[in-house]
């Protein structure tokens, strides 16, 4: 807002800079004329020679060539006729500059500039990217710099799913609805402050929760998040048919490579729900899954370990998958084995370092799993 | 909010030299006194949102915001502060808006200080300084915007070249745009001459300081960039003849012919058609130089733009001013008035001879750095125009330059004495003849054209001195009285004297250097020892160190002559490990004008490393001259006299030596 305050004030200035001549009495003596210019030179002549620079008879001479000139130029100026204004003139010239300025001024610029980038001086951003620096102090930063401008909504997105990750979530649930507040409203942004409640309430999906996770379907029926924890509230209320439904019409409606995929397929399983045939996940072939749902608990968890290992395996030999390495960082994740996730991110940084897209892809994969780059 | 804040600044100021480029043109055609002031308000707000903008691009080039593309393309975050705001230049788009903002100064100087001049002509003068202005803007905005953005700003930048990395940096640019670009005040005012149809005492007064201004800073930045290519680039070289060179070379030439021509009209009121001419031509060159520089068409170490938009642009925007202005001329040029007569022996006529030898001068380094060009765009044929056409064209040019130099002063306005005149200069004659003598003995059996050089500059030298000793009548009359007249001479006539005493001193440096240079090339490992010139240079050793953003190998040479340890010189190697990228910093050592120079070559597996050991007599002196040439005209520039040459009256002979100024 300020930055479209600032321009309004600098186009207002350039106006002003036009406006302010044509709106002076035009005066017909501003400016110097011929005549002028020599007399100034006749009167210098009388210094110069007060002041012992050139002698008398130079002086003499130099007069006499000046005074020749004026002549003539008092001569060319006596024909010349008179400056005057005209009022209709004066008036198209300000309606020029009036609408104008601002027309190519805003035309040049909205087609080239970027109104919407903030600056991204170094000193600001070295000091929030600087690994070193424990995460507790990055966060006070930004609380801090979010104390003295509590309507920047980029800093509440930020800090927000730091804030949740932290467990501090009485302030992530205050971040996200910030965030909504200022950087504007989202399925993302309402199932995360979902989310975030869940956390105050230990897990449990309350109805001021629910409420925001409805709102996120709402804004976004294919959220994939929102239709997840609608599900777990079914599944804690009891309504474990509701709770399969949900999540099969995710695993249908969803695409084949979500990363989603593997945690809503065993919160199916855990419902007894069976999973919607030909929507099998790669990363769970059908079989398997039949085979997972007469399992134990701790036979299952076997199970998924062997999968999510021969994935790391493979991903080893063939680092170039940026899929699959999301799938693994997810899985582990889910597993709760979060230092595992950690390394394996590390391995993935390093496998797709070459490749500009493969580590774009990479970093907006891991954006979308809540792991900002 | 800085990037954008200066973006939308660079928009305004378009904006507004659009309205500048129009209404004071109504206004002037009208006889309105409202429309023509509105010239001069929209030209101070014109640079002071030029002025914003390139404050906003500096600020974002130090604090490193790598989200705008400028900054990321040519930043790095580890750079020094000085290399940091110099490389604000040193890239094509910051380097145009440098541009851009240097016009807008003096147009602003035009609107804040032409309180004498008539308004028409200030509403003209401005109104064509704000076209150039306009055009400029658009081809910075159009095609080499400095303040695009980069959604996902890198975390660090790609570093300036290597090459660009040093002092020269902040003064060369800076310097050359500021004489560059001073010559549209030259070229405003005759083109608005001629939309006047008249030249007045007023237009007279102007051109002169500004031209003179122009051609300080010209001189001065053409220096500064030849000391730079000698100690930067690694081999020793002042002058190339490289086609950018020549595109400021030829400013320069057609400059110092202007300022002549424009002094002659000052003071007499003659060539005043001759000098519209000049003008525009001057400025001409200037465009034609920023266009060779800019558009990449010529692939050398400045031309770090390569993108054909931008050359076709820069080529449409010579087209539109140089065509439209020499069209302007041929049909304008007739209405105006013919000014003074004067014989063709007097100070006008050495002053014509001055700008025929200069513009011809002019001439060839055009022909010399086009040719090559448009022999390549027609047949595909490529050739390179060197030295050897350059020293054989240039110097048949300027010896009867500077024989006629002395004579100019020496000669009265509007008829001269020539015999009187060559009579006063037999010192300076004479002087030159030791000179000569004494050379030839020094070395004989060496070169012989360099002594017959020598003699030609001692010749201007004394010449210059023969000028100022006859106006202060010196030996004639008692040495207080002399001293008294030299205090109160014109500081002009000081002026005048500096700067062809300059001429002459660059003349030393540029014949010693080319004829007695002595080199040593071979490879050297610690501890052996190097002997050119008398001077004996110990390899001590080869040391790595870490800079701020390059690693340099730095070697040490001890510097003994007849046994006594003179100095240490470090001549290093730098890699600049961002863009990959090595240079090599010369070490110099100056005894007098003389200097001693190593610029280090590749080291190989066994510990050696080439070397390069050169000496190089009164070196020094080839920037001398253009220093006191620069000093010269900023004396001159200091006189605020009025400058009315009347003719001396016939029988006022007794007088005749203190009446030329």
């Amino acid at each position: 807002m300020t930055l479209w305050f600032v321009f309004a004030l600098m186009t207002v200035a350039a106006i002003f800079a036009v406006l302010w001549p044509l709106s002076r009495r035009g005066r017909a003596d501003t400016g110097g004329s011929e005549v002028v210019v020599y007399r100034d030179q006749l009167a210098e002549i009388d210094r110069d020679m007060a002041s012992g620079i050139i002698g008398a008879a130079e002086a003499d001479a130099a007069r006499i060539e000046i005074s020749r000139r004026l002549l003539a130029a008092a001569d060319a100026s006596g024909r010349e006729e008179p400056v005057q204004g005209s009022l209709n003139l004066r008036r198209s010239a300000a309606i020029v500059a009036l609408v104008g300025l601002p027309v190519i001024a805003s035309g040049f610029y909205l087609a080239l500039g970027s109104p919407r980038l903030g600056d991204f001086p170094l000193a600001e951003r070295s000091r929030v990217a600087d690994a070193n620096q424990p995460l507790a102090n990055l966060v006070a930063q930004v609380e801090a710099h979010l104390e003295k401008n509590p309507t920047d909504g980029r800093g509440w997105t930020v800090l927000a799913p730091v804030l949740s990750r932290l467990g501090r979530y009485d302030d992530a649930v205050r971040a996200y609805r910030n965030a909504i507040n200022y950087a504007g409203d989202s399925a993302d942004r309402r199932a995360d402050l979902g989310e975030a409640m869940m956390g105050t309430a230990g897990g449990v999906v309350t109805a001021e929760a629910k409420a925001e996770f409805e709102r996120a379907v709402a804004l976004n029926g294919d959220d994939a998040k929102g239709n997840y924890f609608l599900g777990l509230a079914a599944e804690q209320d009891g309504r474990k048919a509701d709770a399969a439904a949900l999540w099969q019409k995710m695993l249908s409606k969803g695409p084949p490579d979500a990363p989603w995929r593997p945690l809503v397929q065993a919160a199916l399983v855990r419902v007894g729900g069976t999973v919607p045939a030909g929507v099998g996940a790669p990363a769970l072939p059908d079989g398997a899954m039949a085979a997972a749902k007469d399992m134990s608990e701790a036979d299952r968890g076997t199970m998924i370990q062997g999968m999510v290992d021969r994935l790391a395996t493979r991903l080893k030999t063939n680092g170039d998958d940026v899929e699959g390495w999301l799938r693994l960082v997810r899985a582990y994740l889910v597993m709760g084995e979060r230092d595992k996730a950690m390394s394996a991110l590390a391995d993935a940084r390093q496998a797709v370092a070459n490749d500009a897209d493969r580590l774009r892809q990479l970093n907006d994969g891991l954006k979308n799993l809540g792991l900002d780059g | 909010m800085i990037a954008e804040s200066g973006h939308y600044a660079l928009v305004l100021a378009l904006a507004l030299a659009l309205i500048q480029s129009i209404v004071p043109i109504v206004g002037a055609r009208w006889r309105d006194a409202a429309l023509m002031n509105v010239a001069r308000s929209t030209a101070l707000a014109q640079l002071l949102f030029v002025a914003a903008s390139f404050a906003a691009l500096v600020t974002l080039h130090v604090t490193s915001d790598f989200s705008v593309a400028n900054v990321y393309e040519n930043s790095h975050s580890l750079k020094p502060l000085l290399y940091k705001i110099t490389g604000v230049w040193g890239n094509h788009e910051g380097s145009m808006l440098l541009w851009v903002s240097i016009l807008a100064l003096f147009g602003g100087l035009v609107a804040a200080f032409g309180n004498n001049l008539p308004l028409s002509l200030r509403a003209h003068v401005l109104a064509v300084q704000a076209w150039v202005a306009s055009a400029f803007y658009l081809f910075i905005l159009i095609t080499s915007n400095p303040f695009l953005r980069i959604a996902n700003p890198p975390i660090e930048g790609r570093d300036l070249n290597p090459v660009l990395q040093d002092i020269g940096l902040a003064v060369h640019p800076p310097m050359l745009y500021l004489g560059y670009v001073g010559f549209s005040i030259s070229f405003s005012f005759a083109v608005a001459a001629l939309l006047e149809g008249r030249i007045d005492a007023a237009w007279a007064r102007w051109v002169r300081p500004w031209t003179l201004m122009a051609w300080i800073f010209l001189t001065l930045g053409i220096a500064m960039g030849s000391y730079w290519a000698y100690y930067e680039l690694g081999w020793g070289g002042w002058w190339f003849w490289d086609p950018v060179e020549n595109a400021s070379l030829m400013p320069w030439l057609a400059g110092t012919a202007l300022l002549h021509s424009a002094l002659v009209m000052e003071k007499r009121n003659a060539l005043k058609v001759w000098t519209v001419l000049l003008s525009i031509l001057t400025f001409s060159l200037s465009l034609l130089g920023t266009f060779l520089v800019r558009s990449g068409v010529l692939t050398s170490v400045h031309a770090f733009a390569t993108d054909p938009t931008r050359g076709v642009f820069i080529l449409l925007i010579l087209f539109v001013f140089i065509g439209g202005s020499l069209s302007l001329y041929a049909w304008r040029a007739p209405a105006l008035k013919q000014g003074g007569l004067f014989a063709p022996i007097s100070r006008e006529g050495a002053l014509v001879l001055n700008n025929l030898l200069l513009t011809t001068a002019c001439a060839t380094v055009f022909i010399g750095t086009l040719y090559p060009l448009a022999l390549e765009v027609l047949t595909g044929e490529k050739i390179s125009v060197g030295a050897p056409f350059f020293n054989f064209t240039f110097a048949p040019l300027f010896v009867p330059l500077l024989l006629a130099v002395p004579f100019g002063p020496l000669l009265a306005w509007k008829r001269g004495d020539l015999l009187g005149a060559a009579q006063r200069l037999m010192v300076a004659g004479i002087a030159a003849l030791v000179a000569i003598a004494l050379v030839f003995a020094w070395t004989y059996g060496g070169a012989t054209l360099a002594p017959l050089a020598i003699g030609l500059a001692a010749f201007v030298i004394m010449g210059a001195l023969c000028d100022l000793a006859e106006r202060i009548a010196l030996f004639r009359i008692p040495l207080s009285l002399s001293l008294r007249r030299a205090r109160g001479l014109p500081r002009a006539t000081w002026g005048t004297a500096f700067a062809h005493a300059g001429l002459g001193t660059a003349l030393i440096g540029i014949v010693c250097e080319t004829t007695w240079n002595s080199e040593y090339i071979g490879s050297m490992k610690p501890d052996d020892v190097a002997r050119v010139a008398g001077y004996e240079l110990r390899l001590d050793g080869l040391n790595p160190r870490q800079g701020p953003n390059f690693r340099e190998m730095v070697a040490q040479f001890t510097v003994t002559r007849d046994g006594q340890t003179v100095s240490v010189m470090t001549p290093s190697k730098r890699n600049f490990t961002t863009r990959g990228a090595s240079t090599t910093e010369a070490a110099l050592l100056t005894r007098g004008a003389s200097q001693l120079y190593i610029s280090l070559g590749d080291a190989s597996a066994d510990g050696t490393i080439a070397v390069r050991i050169y000496h190089k007599p009164l070196v020094l002196m080839i920037w001398w001259g253009p220093v006191l040439m620069a000093f010269g005209g900023l004396l001159s520039l200091s006189d605020r006299r009025l400058r009315v040459g009347a003719p001396k009256p016939a029988k006022a002979t007794a007088r005749a030596l203190q009446a030329a100024e």
